[in-house]
């Protein structure tokens, strides 16, 4: 065992943050909040010549051949960044949809009752339960669908949303807090020694691309939580008030503290749910990026006081961006429903066949 | 980044697999919380099987009398005892967890070859005489003096809240040895024999009602020169070491064990029908997702130290930070989850559990102190109010 970042994906994420760095500095965050998101297809494509999109297809498929635990370094680098668009649906999207491993084509997603993001400038809409499997909206049907949708004043100025037109987010088929609950209440009055095929009743959750789209915006939450942790350390070490820094003072001090408590177990649930691809592990780690992304910024929009609460400083980019991601592919009471479900006996019935993937051969872990 | 562990880490796990299963059914019961003898017993037995069957302290340097183990077979070590339900370190913690480090790191040849062993074989128990009256949080603005007096210090003071000092050998007791210099600059650290002339033990009742713990009056004790580890003055340095070990590792077994706990409440709502209650189960759910990231970060913490080589730094806080809060939810969560109807026995554990779980966020340095650790010197804020 040795759960550390290898020499080459220390690489990799540096890389990432340097290229970040060079295409999406303060400037082009700044004209991205003032086009009210529309996205910047150069940028997109910039991305896509450097891999981004790519980055999980086959090398003899024209991709870098590289893993989910690197997608989760890019994204938490893009998290971080507050890089708009959509990245997940497009990443998912590569080798499926065409142009979108290059980064010439935007592809967006339906996802449950939540407004879709970037819709008009999409060139493909992925819907559907297992949305790979079937056929994305393109062309005409695109159009229709756009035609249909209702643009949403979105609060977040990073991400225009569309809502749907009526019947397609039923189709969309993530599982929602009802019905993970339904779940969890059903085995409950099951008979633990059934046998397992008759207690069978496998998440809808635990499907690939819901997996993956769950784990790479957590990635992105991880991103975020981490740089509104630099950001509020930053200014308490430099805001001067009654003679001293305010980091001095212990009620600003604890804040930044706990900030990075909530972080590191946060990452380390995010890069081990990327190793072992474990849904179950995948719905912990959505669960506490998204505390971390959106507690954390609360606390540093605090610590920055009245400029917390201004537009121009970039916290509440990041507090509204969590928002949205924390409602995105797999809610907090949906996450907290399936890891309700999988403790105990009961849980253990299911486990085997929900996995997909590779399973780590790791016997640790205490269950 | 990988969570597998390479065969011959498997090989050792299925070792010690195999002799948990062989040995454990042989132990006697568990002693009751009061009967310290009995528990000194129970835990040095159990310490001696440890030793007679090669994995008395695994991580501890070969020439410390140890294993050398690597930090991830240690880590196996500490989570398949759990999980077989091996007696807890006990009475040997200060021995196998603080002090003994601390002599392996900083004793000369003379003294490891003195105390490790001793405590390698489950012979002699060792209890922390850190904290004093006026010395908690500022453990550095300790008084207890310590004179020199030809080959002997000759101490004299007051040490609380010490734990097992009823049943140890040996006390490492930090003292002032000069009492002009900078607080941090006039303390030692000395090996004080608990069967010295002076030393008065009166046990303390715990809000649980038993006695863990003990204030410890010294009254011009005699303790050798050559007992004191480390140059005098050089104390608190010295110290340090021995808290970051604590920080560092010695909860591994306790969050495996927190899993089981779940695992266990989660059968034991589903038996009486609370499991019906969704604002229960999502509570389960979320400690599950909390319980299971302290554990990779566990395996973070430790393969970060096997890659360095050192002893475990500062990122211990903000595990401890993060454990002693969530140990005290999942209490909480037992407690809702056995009902109204068991939750105040003090005769199911989970409630004995309930109540020692309040001193996580004291004990080892508080929550608020942490805090103020993880502020400092990892995100490097400045010192202050
Ligand atoms: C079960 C148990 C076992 C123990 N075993 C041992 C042992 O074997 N040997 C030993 O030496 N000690 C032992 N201790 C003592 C333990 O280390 C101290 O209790 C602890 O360090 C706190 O010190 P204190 O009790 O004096 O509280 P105080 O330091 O008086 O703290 C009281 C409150 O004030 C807060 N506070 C204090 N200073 C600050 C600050 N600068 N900023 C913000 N808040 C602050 C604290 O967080 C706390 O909430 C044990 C304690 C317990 C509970």
């Amino acid at each position: 065992m040795d759960f550390q970042l290898s020499d080459d994906q220390r690489a990799l994420r540096s890389g990432m943050r340097d290229l970040l760095g060079a295409v999406f500095g303060p400037g082009r965050l700044r004209a991205a909040v003032e086009r009210d998101g529309v996205l910047d297809r150069s940028l997109w494509r910039e991305l896509g010549a450097a891999g981004f999109f790519a980055l999980r297809l086959p090398e003899d498929a024209g991709g870098v051949g590289l893993g989910l635990p690197e997608a989760v370094l890019l994204f938490e680098e893009t998290g971080r960044a507050l890089l708009p668009g959509p990245l997940v649906a497009t990443h998912l999207a590569a080798g499926r949809v065409e142009g979108a491993a290059e980064g010439e084509a935007v592809v967006t997603a339906v996802d449950a009752d939540l407004p879709v993001a970037h819709l008009a400038e999409a060139d493909a809409v992925l819907v559907g339960a297992e949305p790979l499997a079937g056929e994305p909206l393109t062309g005409e049907a695109l159009r229709a669908f756009v035609a249909a949708a209702r643009p949403v004043r979105s609060m977040d100025p990073l991400t225009p949303l569309h809502r749907a037109p009526a019947g397609t987010a039923a189709a969309a088929g993530r599982v929602s807090a009802a019905e993970g609950s339904r779940a969890a209440s059903e085995r409950t009055r099951a008979d633990t020694r059934r046998a397992p095929a008759a207690t069978e009743r496998t998440p809808a959750h635990a499907g690939r691309f819901h997996c993956e789209a769950t784990l790479l915006t957590a990635a992105e939450q991880l991103g975020s939580a981490v740089r509104t942790t630099e950001a509020a350390v930053q200014h308490a070490g430099s805001r001067q008030q009654f003679g001293s820094p305010i980091g001095s003072f212990q009620a600003v001090k604890h804040l930044c503290a706990d900030m990075l408590a909530r972080t590191e177990p946060a990452r380390a649930a995010v890069y081990a749910a990327a190793v072992t691809g474990d849904p179950v592990e995948i719905a912990a780690a959505k669960l506490l990026a998204d505390e971390a992304a959106v507690r954390n910024a609360r606390d540093c929009l605090q610590i920055h006081g009245g400029m917390g609460f201004t537009w121009e400083a970039d916290v509440h980019l990041h507090l509204k961006r969590a928002w949205i991601r924390a409602a995105s592919w797999l809610s907090g009471a949906g996450a907290e429903e399936l890891l309700a479900a999988d403790l105990g006996a009961a849980g253990r019935l299911r486990r085997s066949s929900t996995a997909y993937g590779r399973r780590a051969p790791e016997a640790g872990g205490g269950g | 980044m990988d969570l597998a562990y390479t065969e011959a880490e498997e090989e050792f796990r299925g070792r010690l697999r195999e002799w948990l299963a062989a040995v454990l059914p042989g132990l006697t019961a568990k002693p009751p919380p009061d009967d310290w003898p009995a528990r000194r017993a129970y835990d040095t037995t159990w310490q001696r099987m440890l030793y007679d069957a090669g994995y008395a302290g695994l991580h501890w340097p070969v020439d410390a009398g140890g294993q050398g183990a690597t930090p991830t077979q240690h880590l196996i070590f500490l989570e398949e005892t759990e999980r077989a339900g091996a007696p807890y370190v006990g009475a040997n913690f200060v021995g196998l967890l603080h002090a003994g480090p601390t002599i392996a790191a900083e004793g000369t040849a003379g003294q490891r070859a003195r105390w490790l062993p001793p405590v390698l074989r489950g012979e002699e128990i060792w209890c922390q005489g850190f904290s004093e009256p006026d010395a908690g949080s500022d453990l550095a603005a300790l008084r207890t003096r310590a004179v020199r007096d030809g080959d002997d210090y000759v101490v004299t003071g007051q040490k609380i809240w010490t734990s097992h000092a009823e049943v140890a050998d040996w006390c490492e007791l930090l003292v002032r040895t000069d009492p002009d210099a900078p607080k941090h600059r006039g303390i030692s650290w000395l090996a004080m024999p608990m069967d010295a002339p002076g030393i008065t033990v009166r046990p303390l009742r715990t809000l649980a009602g038993s006695t863990e713990f003990a204030e410890v009056f010294l009254d011009e004790v005699r303790v050798p020169a050559s007992c004191r580890v480390g140059a005098e003055n050089d104390g608190w340095r010295v110290t340090m070491v021995t808290l970051s070990f604590e920080r560092g590792t010695a909860f591994v077994g306790e969050v495996v064990a927190c899993r089981r706990t779940l695992e266990a409440l989660a059968d034991e709502a589903r038996r009486t029908g609370r499991w019906d209650d969704p604002v229960l189960r999502r509570r389960l759910g979320r400690l599950n997702a909390q319980f299971r990231a302290l554990w990779r970060l566990t395996q973070a913490n430790v393969s970060e130290s096997q890659r360095t080589g050192g002893v475990p730094g500062v990122g211990g806080s903000v595990f401890k930070l993060r454990y002693s809060g969530l140990r005290q939810e999942l209490c909480e969560a037992a407690a809702e989850v056995l009902g109204a109807a068991d939750a105040f026995d003090l005769d199911r554990d989970e409630v004995l559990d309930r109540l020692s779980s309040l001193s996580y966020t004291i004990a080892a340095g508080t929550s608020q102190i942490q805090r103020d650790i993880v502020a400092e010197r990892i995100l490097g804020l400045p010192k202050g109010r």
